[in-house]
C-alpha cells in the first residue's frame, strides 16, 4: 500500500503530521512518534511576542530595587540567560539530529523584522521547512480588512523571500473571500495553507467576573469546516494543503485527503492517545484502503474536492439552504 | 586609545580579580559592603574559571562568619589556599580563629572592604573600626588607598604571608574603595603565577595536617610553657616587614607598579606631615601636590603597612625636617589616650627619642585626628585645614575634621568653598532612581571613557536609605590624569536630573558651577520646562548662567519599548551635549556597550536599547534661557510646619540630603530617637494610587491588611465625627452589627503609598456591569493628591476604634491601628504586612529585638521611623542588635520584663496594707487573655499609681516605676530567614529550648533579601540565587518541623496572601501561648523575580502547589488529647512547576542550565509530595495524653 505523499517538496511516508503543539518540545514523544510512524513533525510555534515580553521583564527586573547600597541587583547575573531564540534553535537542531523525519518549525512574529530574522535563523538551525502561524485578532476599529489580508500577505512575501526552504501559511477562517487570500499568500511564496488555526477560546468565570484561558481539545465537529474549504481550494489553487483540527482518526485523515489535504495534522487525538494512536490511524488507513482496493493515497487526494465532487453545490450556498431545509422537514 | 589591558573596575571586583586566581578555597558568608567580593568568586567558579594553576576554586558560602572563618581554618590546616571576603561585625566573628590562625603561623589572607562596627548605631559604610579590632589577633595588615591599589595589594598580601608565615588582613575602604569604580591595570595570569612562589606554596603545603605525615596541632598548654611557645613566634613577626618589602619589590619587578610599606609623597624638606591610610591618603596626596605646587612645605605618609608596625622603615620614610605630624585614625576607641595609629606613632617617636635614634632636626610636634567615621566625606578643604592645624604654634591635637563639634569643640573648621578641582577634569553629578536605571548607565558611560579614552575615570554611586523609591546620586570625574579625588563631586560642569519630581525635593544645583551644563528629563515641553521649575531652579540657572538641556525621556523610554527605564536616553543625551567624543563616535560607543552589556542576553534586549538610543536625539532640546525668573512657586517646605522640633531641627536636614550639616550637638549621645518620624517624611513616590468606590465596597478590610506601608486604612466611627468633614471625604454606613449605626471609611494616605497596586489586587469588589472597576481602582496620584491630603488628615483626626469592642479576625484586626508605618520598604513588599500586623494586635505592649536586614533596615534606618505610638504614647519598643544573636537579645527582654513583673509583683504584695487587698488581688490574678483583660488591667495600674503616690516609702517609689509592668508585655524577635535558619539558628534554637514566653517572627522570603539576594537554607530547591546559580539541589530547612520535635513549641507557618484568617489565628495563638511560639511567615519579596503587584497570586499558588504548606502546631491541644498539629491547607493542588516557572528566581534555570532545572524541578516535586505526606500523617496521629505511656 502507498500512503507516501509531497508536502511543501517533501517526500512524506504518509500524510500523517504531527502539528505544532506542545507535543513537539520533547525529544523523548518526538522519537516515540517517529517510531509509530508520523511522517513529519510540526514543533512548537516561536512566539516573537514572548521573547520580547520577556526581554521587557529582564530590563524591568534590571531595575528592581537597584538603587540601594547593601543590593545593587536581587538575582545572580549568569551570561548564559539568553532571552531570545536561542533555545528553539537547539531544539530544532537537536530534532533534526534526532529524527529522520523533515522537522518543520513554526512561527509567530509580530515585529516588522521579526518574521523575516527568525526564519532566517530556523533555516540556519536547519529546519526543512516553515509554517507561518499568522495568528493575529484584530480588534482596531480603524483597521479594515484589507488591512489585515495585506498584512498577512507581506509576512508571507518577507519570509518567503528571505528563506529558501518552503514556507507553508496557517490561517484563520475569518476572512472574507478565503479563495482570493489563498490565492495571493501562494502568489505571494506560501508553498503550502494550512487550513485552520484553532483559536483557544478564552471563558467567563461568573463567580469571580474574570476572563479565563480555556484550553479545549479539538473535536470532530470541527473538522467540517475543514472540509469545506479544503475541498473548495484544492479545486483552484495551485499549492500543497495541510489540515489541522478536528482529524482523530483513520476516516478524518481519509476524508481530509479527499478534500484536498496534502498532508493531515493531528494534535488532539494525540494528546488524548498518546503517540502510539499514530500506529494505529495509519493501520486503520491502510485497512480501509484495502477493504476498499485503493492502492495509493494519491488515488484519493482531492476526489472530493469542488471540481470533482459529484455534487459540487454541496460545498457552497445551495449546501446551506438544503441543511435548513432539511430542519424544516 | 587607551592601553588594552586598562579596565574599569570597582575595588571589590578588583580585589576578588586576584583573589579567585591565586586561592583554591572560598569560604564567605555575605556583608555589606564585601558580599561582591564573594559573589563575584562565585559566580567566576559557577562559569569554570580557573586559578592559576588549573583548577577551578572552591566557593562556599556558610552560616555565619565565625562558620566561614572556622571553614577557613580547616582548609588551610589541611593545605588548600584559602581566603574569605568580609567585613565589620562579619570580621569580629573571625577574630577566635584569627587568634588560631595567627598563632599557628599559617599563611593566609583575609580580604576585608573596612567598614564601620555597629555601636549607638549600625552603619555599612566605611571605616577602619573593625580592623582595628583585629590589632591584638597577630594578623599582619596590609592597606589600599585605590581600586589599583587593592587589585595589587591583593596579591602582594598573598606574596608576604606565603614568605612571613603570618597571616594578613588585606584592607580598602568600604565603599569609597570596594564601590569605586575606577581604571586600573589588570595583573595578568601570568605575572600572578611568576609572582607566586611555588617553594612557599611547597612549604605550606607541606606543614598541612595529613595521616600521611601525622602531627598534632591545637594542644592545650598550661602555664609551665604556654608562655614561652608564644614567644617562640617572634622572630617571624621580626621578619616580617622584610618580607612584606621584598614583595613589594618583587611585585614592581614584574608588575612595573612601586610600592613602599611606607611611602612619603611631597615636599623633600617637608615641615608639616599627615601620617595617614586607606583612601584618604589619596585626598591628601592629591593637596600635598597642590600645595607643594605653590611652595607649601608639606608631604603625606601614606601607611600601607599596618601591621606588623615596622618602628624604623616608618622613621626612616618621613623627611628629617618634620616639625608637626597630624596623625589621621578612621575610627573612635572612646575612651583611650589616643586612636590606635596615632599611639603607634607616638611610641615610634618617642622610642627613637629615647634611644637616641631619632630622624628629626627638632622633635616633631604630634597630634591626632579623626576623619572619615561611616565614610564621612575627607576631602580637600578638610585636608587642607589640617595643614593649617600643624601650621599653628599649638595644634589642636584629638581634633576632628569633616564635622561640627559644638559639644567637645574637638572640630576642626573647614572652609567648604576651598577647592582645587582643576578645569581639564569633568565632575558629572546625576540624580536618578533606583529603578530607572542611572547608576546602571553611568557606570556603563565611564566605563566607556576609561577604557576607550586616554582618560583616568571615576565612578561612585551614592544611594539612598529607602528601598522603595530609592534616590541614587552618581558621582562621575575623568581628567588627562590619574584621579586621587577620594570624596564626591562637590563642584560638577555638569548636573543631570533625570528624574522631574527631584527639582521639588532636593536642591539638585547646588552642585552645578557657573557655566555648568543642566540635563533635565523633563515630561513638559522645552517651551513649557522653564515655567516649571521652581523659583530657586530658575534662580541658580540664571545666576550661574547654566547651559539647560531637556528631553522627555519617560515618553520616548515607553515609546521605545523600555517601559520605565530611562538610563539608555539619558546616557545617550549625557555623551550627546557632553562633547567628550564626537557624537557619532560616543553614540557608537554607546550601541557597543549596549551590545556587551546585552548581547549575551539576546538580540531582543540589545534593539529594544538601540531603538532607545535612535529615538533619543530628535527629542533632545537646548533650552532658551530668559533673562529673568518666571515663577513665585518655592520648593516646597521638606517637612510639615506641624511637625515636631526635632523633625524640623534634624531630620528634615537630613532630609533634604544635607545631614552633614548637622552639628554633633543635634544629636543624641546613645543613639535613642523618637518614634514616628516617618509620617512627616511625604515621599510622594506613587504614580498612581488606590480610590475608592464606597457603594461598591463591601467593607472585608482586606485592602488595609495587605498594604505594606500603611497607607491604606480603615475606620469604623461615630457619625457625629463627620461634622466638618473635607467635601470629598467618602463615608458609608457600616454594614455589619458589631458597630450599630456607625459610619465607614477606607482611606488611602495618598503622599505615603507606594502605589504597589496590592490593595486594588486583593480587593473582591468587582462592578456587576463593569467589572473592570472595583471598590478599589488604582488612578494617577497628581490630580488626587492635594484632595487626599486633606482627606487623610482629616481621617486621622477621626478617634481610633476601642480595641475592647473588636472582633479579632481578619476584619476586626484591621481596624486596630497600626503602629508601623510608611516605612522604606519596597514597593509592594511581603514582609511588612505581617509586621504591620504584630503592630496592630500587639503594638502597645510590644517589645521588638529585630536582627539585622531588611526588616531592621527599614525599621529603623534614619532619617525617620517607621515604627509609632497610640493617642496614649505606647507603641512598640524596637531594638536591634546583631544579625547573629537576634533571638537571645529578645529572650533578654523577656528576662528583664519577667523580673521586673516579678518584683512588682514583690512590691505590690508588700504594700498590701495600703493599696488594700481587693486591687492588688485583681491586680495579680488579672486575665489578660484578650483586649478588654488588658483594658482593665491598665485601668487597674493607674489607680494603683494614685493610690501609692500618697504613700512615702522607698517601696512605694520602686513600684511606681515599674507598676506598668503588671500589664502584660509581648515580647517578639523579628528577622529574616537568614537570621533563624543560618547564622541566629543556634541563638533561635536554645531560645526554644529554654520554654520561656518568646514569640519568634520569621519573615522567610528565602534568601538574604537585604544584601541582594544570596542563598541561604530556607531558599527553595531547584532556586536560583547568588551562590546558588545553578540551582539550589538541597530541599528548604524545614525550620518548623525541626520546632515541633520540641513538643513545648507553638508553631505556625503561614501566608497571608493565601490564607489571610489562617495568618490572624496564628498571631493570636501564638501570642497567647504561655511559652516558646515560631511564627514562620512566607514573604514575598523583588528577589523572587517578578512584579510584585502579583505577589498575592503567587503566595496562593505556592500554598497550592504544597511548597509552602500553612499549619499550626499548638502543643495545647496535646495537653488535652487532641492532636496539636492542624493542616491549614489542602494537598497540593497544582505541579510545583506551574508556580515555579511565574518566578524568574525558578525560570532563570531553565534558560541557563535547562537540563539541570527540569531535573530539580522533578525533585523537588517528589520533596513536595514527601513533606506533604509526612505534615498530613503526623497531623492525623492519635494523642494520648493521659499517663500510660500508650500511645496508638
Amino acid at each position: 500500500m502507498d500512503l507516501t505523499t509531497t508536502y511543501l517538496g517533501l517526500k512524506l511516508k504518509n500524510p500523517l503530521v504531527c502539528g505544532a503543539s506542545p507535543l513537539g518540545a520533547s525529544l523523548d514523544t518526538l522519537r516515540h512518534l517517529e517510531d509509530s510512524g508520523i511522517a513529519a513533525i510540526v514543533l512548537p510555534s516561536l512566539f516573537e511576542e514572548e521573547i520580547l515580553a520577556a526581554a521587557k521583564g529582564v530590563m524591568a527586573m534590571e531595575g528592581a530595587g537597584a538603587g540601594f547600597a547593601e543590593a545593587t541587583s536581587y538575582l545572580p547575573d549568569p551570561k548564559g540567560y539568553h532571552i531570545g531564540p536561542g533555545q528553539y534553535l537547539d531544539h530544532i537542531k537537536q530534532a533534526k539530529e534526532t529524527l529522520s523525519i523533515p522537522v518543520i518549525a513554526s512561527l509567530n512574529g509580530s515585529s516588522p523584522g521579526g518574521w523575516t530574522r527568525y526564519a532566517e535563523k530556523m533555516q540556519a538551525a536547519g529546519a526543512d521547512a516553515i509554517e507561518l502561524n499568522t495568528y493575529f485578532l484584530s480588534t482596531d476599529i480603524t483597521e479594515n480588512g484589507a488591512d489585515v489580508e495585506n498584512r498577512t500577505i507581506n509576512i508571507v512575501r518577507e519570509v518567503a523571500g528571505a528563506v529558501s526552504i518552503p514556507v507553508s501559511v496557517k490561517l484563520s477562517p475569518f476572512f472574507s473571500s478565503i479563495p482570493n487570500l489563498a490565492k495571493r499568500l501562494v502568489e505571494a511564496g506560501a508553498g503550502a495553507l494550512v487550513l485552520f488555526n484553532r483559536f483557544y477560546q478564552p471563558d467567563i468565570d461568573i463567580e469571580d467576573l474574570e476572563v479565563v484561558p480555556n484550553l479545549r481539545l479539538s473535536s470532530a465537529e470541527e473538522l467540517r469546516l475543514r472540509l469545506r474549504w479544503l475541498a473548495i481550494l484544492s479545486a483552484t489553487i495551485e499549492c500543497d494543503f495541510s489540515c489541522t483540527g478536528g482529524a482523530h482518526h483513520a476516516g478524518d485523515v481519509i476524508k481530509s485527503v479527499m478534500a484536498g489535504a496534502n498532508t493531515v495534522q493531528m494534535v488532539s487525538a494525540l494528546l488524548i492517545h498518546g503517540a502510539d494512536h499514530v500506529k494505529g490511524t495509519l493501520e486503520a488507513v491502510e485497512g480501509w484502503m484495502s477493504e476498499h482496493e485503493y492502492e495509493s493515497i494519491g488515488q484519493m487526494y482531492g476526489s472530493m474536492n469542488l471540481s470533482k465532487t459529484p455534487d459540487p453545490s454541496a460545498y457552497t450556498r445551495a449546501n446551506y439552504m438544503k441543511i435548513l431545509d432539511s430542519w424544516e422537514r | 586609545m587607551a592601553k588594552s589591558n586598562m579596565i574599569m573596575i570597582d575595588g571589590n571586583e578588583a580585589t576578588a580579580s586576584v583573589a579567585h586566581r591565586i586561592n583554591e578555597v572560598c569560604a564567605i558568608y555575605p556583608i555589606t559592603p564585601s558580599s561582591n567580593m564573594g559573589e563575584f568568586a562565585d559566580e567566576w567558579s559557577a562559569k569554570g574559571q580557573k586559578n592559576i594553576w588549573g583548577s577551578i576554586p572552591d566557593v562556599i558560602e556558610l552560616q555565619s562568619e565565625g562558620g566561614a572563618s572556622g571553614a577557613v581554618h580547616g582548609s588551610l590546616q589541611a593545605g588548600a589556599l584559602t581566603t574569605t571576603f568580609t567585613a565589620s561585625q562579619g570580621l569580629l566573628l573571625m577574630i577566635p580563629n584569627m587568634y588560631k590562625i595567627a598563632g599557628e603561623l599559617t599563611s593566609a589572607v583575609f580580604h576585608v572592604s573596612a567598614r564601620t562596627v555597629a555601636t549607638h548605631a549600625l552603619s555599612i559604610f566605611g571605616d577602619h573600626s573593625d580592623i582595628n579590632a583585629c590589632r591584638q589577633t597577630g594578623w599582619g595588615m596590609l592597606s589600599s588607598n585605590s581600586v589599583q591599589e587593592a587589585h595589587d595589594m591583593a596579591c602582594i598580601a598573598q606574596m608576604a604571608t606565603l614568605a612571613s608565615r603570618i597571616p594578613f588582613i588585606h584592607f580598602f575602604d568600604g565603599f569609597r574603595t570596594s564601590h569605586e569604580v575606577s581604571k586600573m591595570e589588570k595583573i595578568t595570569d601570568d605575572q600572578l603565577r611568576e609572582l607566586m612562589n611555588e617553594e612557599q606554596i611547597h612549604a605550606h603545603r607541606e606543614r598541612a595536617l595529613t595521616p600521611d605525615r601525622p602531627v598534632i596541632r591545637g594542644t592545650a598548654q598550661n602555664p609551665d610553657v604556654f608562655f614561652q611557645a608564644r614567644e617562640a613566634i617572634n622572630p617571624y613577626y621580626e621578619a616580617c616587614p622584610g618580607h612584606v618589602q621584598q614583595a613589594m619589590h618583587d611585585f614592581a619587578k614584574v608588575v612595573g607598579r612601586e610600592y613602599q610599606p611606607y611611602q612619603y609623597v611631597g615636599a623633600a624638606d617637608a615641615e608639616r606631615v599627615i601620617v595617614i591610610m586607606g583612601s584618604g591618603a589619596e585626598a591628601v596626596h592629591e593637596m600635598v601636590e597642590w600645595l607643594t605646587e605653590r611652595d607649601e612645605k608639606v608631604g603625606v605618609l601614606k601607611v600601607r603597612m599596618y601591621r606588623p608596625f615596622a618602628a624604623e622603615a616608618f622613621l626612616a620614610a618621613l623627611p628629617p625636617t618634620t616639625k608637626a605630624i597630624a596623625v589621621m585614625d578612621r575610627t573612635k576607641e572612646p575612651g583611650c589616650v589616643g586612636e590606635p595609629m596615632y599611639i603607634d606613632v607616638m611610641t615610634v617617636l618617642n622610642e627613637a627619642r629615647t634611644e637616641g635614634r631619632s630622624p628629626f632636626s627638632t622633635e616633631p610636634v604630634l597630634v591626632g585626628g579623626r576623619y572619615g567615621l561611616s565614610s564621612k566625606e575627607f576631602n580637600a578643604p578638610m585636608v587642607k585645614a589640617i595643614f593649617e592645624n600643624l601650621m599653628t604654634d599649638t595644634p589642636k591635637n584629638h581634633f576632628t575634621v569633616g564635622i561640627v563639634d559644638d559639644i567637645s569643640h574637638t572640630s576642626l573648621a573647614v572652609d567648604d568653598d576651598f577647592d582645587i578641582a582643576p578645569d581639564d577634569v569633568f565632575r558629572g553629578v546625576f540624580f536618578g532612581l533606583g529603578s530607572d536605571g542611572t547608576v546602571g548607565a553611568n557606570k556603563n558611560s565611564i566605563k566607556i571613557i576609561g577604557e576607550e579614552t586616554d582618560n583616568f575615570a571615576q565612578g561612585y554611586f551614592v544611594y539612598d536609605s529607602k528601598k522603595a523609591g530609592a534616590i541614587t546620586i552618581s558621582h562621575l570625574r575623568f581628567g588627562p590624569r590619574p584621579i586621587r579625588s577620594t570624596y564626591l563631586v562637590k563642584k560638577a560642569n555638569f548636573v543631570a536630573c533625570h528624574q522631574w519630581v527631584f527639582l521639588d525635593k532636593y536642591d539638585v544645583l547646588e552642585y552645578a558651577e557657573p557655566g555648568a551644563t543642566f540635563l533635565v528629563n523633563s515630561p513638559f515641553t522645552p517651551e513649557e520646562t522653564w515655567n516649571q521649575f521652581p523659583l530657586e531652579v530658575q534662580e541658580a540657572i540664571i545666576e550661574r548662567e547654566l547651559k539647560v538641556y531637556c528631553i522627555d525621556a519617560t515618553t520616548v523610554a515607553q515609546d521605545s519599548g523600555m517601559g520605565r527605564r530611562t538610563n539608555t536616553i539619558m546616557q545617550t543625551c549625557f555623551f550627546a551635549i557632553s562633547g567628550i567624543l564626537p557624537r557619532d563616535e560616543a553614540i557608537a560607543k554607546i550601541k557597543g556597550a549596549i551590545k556587551k552589556t546585552y548581547g549575551s542576553k539576546g538580540d531582543e534586549i540589545v534593539d529594544l536599547n538601540f531603538r532607545a538610543v535612535d529615538a533619543t536625539l530628535a527629542n533632545l532640546h537646548q533650552m532658551a534661557i530668559p533673562e529673568a525668573v518666571s515663577t513665585e512657586r518655592r520648593r516646597p517646605p521638606i517637612v510639615s510646619e506641624n511637625a515636631p522640633d526635632l523633625v524640623k531641627r534634624v531630620t528634615a536636614v537630613m532630609l533634604a540630603n544635607k545631614g552633614d550639616m548637622l552639628p554633633v550637638s543635634a544629636f543624641p549621645p546613645d543613639g535613642t530617637w523618637p518614634l514616628g518620624t516617618t509620617q512627616w517624611e511625604k515621599r510622594n513616590i506613587a504614580i498612581e494610587i488606590p480610590t475608592w468606590d464606597e457603594e461598591l465596597c463591601i467593607q472585608c478590610n482586606k485592602c488595609v491588611l495587605v498594604c505594606p506601608h500603611a497607607a491604606i486604612r480603615v475606620k469604623v466611627y461615630d457619625p457625629a465625627e463627620l461634622d466638618g468633614a473635607p467635601d470629598t471625604y467618602k463615608a458609608v454606613d457600616y454594614k455589619a452589627k458589631d458597630f450599630p449605626g456607625a459610619k465607614y471609611t477606607i482611606q488611602v494616605a495618598p503622599e505615603d503609598c507606594t502605589g504597589c497596586t496590592l490593595c486594588a489586587r486583593v480587593c473582591p469588589a468587582k462592578d456587576k456591569s463593569n467589572p473592570r472597576h472595583k471598590a478599589l481602582d488604582m488612578v494617577p496620584q497628581m490630580p488626587l493628591r492635594e484632595q487626599e491630603r486633606i482627606n487623610y488628615d482629616f481621617f486621622l483626626s477621626l478617634p481610633e476604634v476601642d480595641r475592647t469592642k473588636v472582633k479579632i479576625d481578619v476584619k476586626g484586626s484591621q481596624f486596630l491601628q497600626p503602629l508601623f508605618e510608611y516605612s522604606g520598604a519596597c514597593e509592594g513588599c511581603g514582609e511588612t504586612p505581617y509586621v504591620k500586623l504584630l503592630t496592630q494586635l500587639f503594638g502597645d505592649r510590644a517589645m521588638i529585638s529585630n536582627a539585622t536586614g531588611c526588616s531592621s533596615i527599614y525599621g529603623a534606618n534614619l532619617p525617620t521611623t517607621p515604627y509609632c505610638t497610640n493617642e496614649d504614647g505606647r507603641g512598640p519598643a524596637w531594638s536591634n542588635s546583631l544579625f547573629e544573636d537576634n533571638a537571645e537579645f529578645g529572650l533578654g527582654f523577656r528576662l528583664a520584663v519577667d523580673q521586673t513583673q516579678i518584683h512588682a509583683e514583690h512590691l505590690l504584695k508588700q504594700l498590701s496594707a495600703d493599696v488594700g487587698d481587693t486591687l492588688v488581688s485583681a491586680l495579680l490574678s488579672a486575665d489578660m487573655g484578650d483586649e478588654a483583660g488588658i483594658a482593665a488591667q491598665r485601668e487597674r495600674v493607674v489607680q494603683l499609681k494614685a493610690t501609692i503616690q500618697s504613700i512615702d516609702s522607698p517601696e512605694a517609689k520602686r513600684l511606681a516605676l515599674i507598676a506598668d509592668y503588671l500589664v502584660k508585655k509581648s515580647v517578639w524577635a523579628v528577622g529574616g530567614d537568614g537570621w533563624a535558619y543560618d547564622i541566629g539558628y543556634g541563638g533561635l534554637d536554645h531560645v526554644l529550648g529554654t520554654g520561656r514566653d518568646m514569640n519568634i517572627l520569621v519573615l522567610d522570603t528565602g534568601v538574604y533579601s537585604n544584601t541582594g539576594g544570596q542563598a541561604s537554607k530556607a531558599t527553595p530547591m531547584a532556586a536560583t540565587a547568588k551562590f546558588a546559580m545553578g540551582g539550589k539541589s538541597i530541599e528548604k530547612k524545614d525550620l518548623g518541623l525541626m520546632a515541633m520535635a520540641y513538643g513545648h513549641v507553638y508553631v505556625a507557618q503561614v501566608a497571608f496572601g493565601a490564607k489571610d484568617r489562617q495568618t490572624i489565628q496564628a498571631f493570636q495563638e501564638a501570642e497567647s501561648y504561655p511559652g516558646p511560639s515560631l511564627i514562620i511567615a512566607y514573604s514575598h519579596c523583588i528577589a523572587h523575580g517578578y512584579n510584585m503587584g502579583d505577589a498575592l497570586d503567587h503566595q496562593q499558588a505556592i500554598v497550592d502547589s504544597g511548597a509552602w504548606p500553612l499549619y499550626r502546631f499548638d502543643p495545647r491541644r496535646a495537653v488535652i488529647g487532641e492532636n496539636p498539629l492542624k493542616l491549614d491547607s489542602k494537598a497540593p493542588t497544582i505541579p510545583f512547576e506551574k508556580f515555579a516557572m511565574t518566578e524568574n528566581r525558578f525560570r532563570m534555570l531553565t534558560k541557563t542550565d535547562p537540563e539541570r532545572a527540569r531535573e530539580l524541578m522533578v525533585n523537588a516535586q517528589r520533596a513536595i509530595q514527601v513533606r506533604f505526606d509526612v505534615y498530613k500523617q503526623l497531623a492525623s496521629l492519635t494523642i494520648n495524653s493521659g499517663s500510660t505511656g500508650e500511645s496508638n
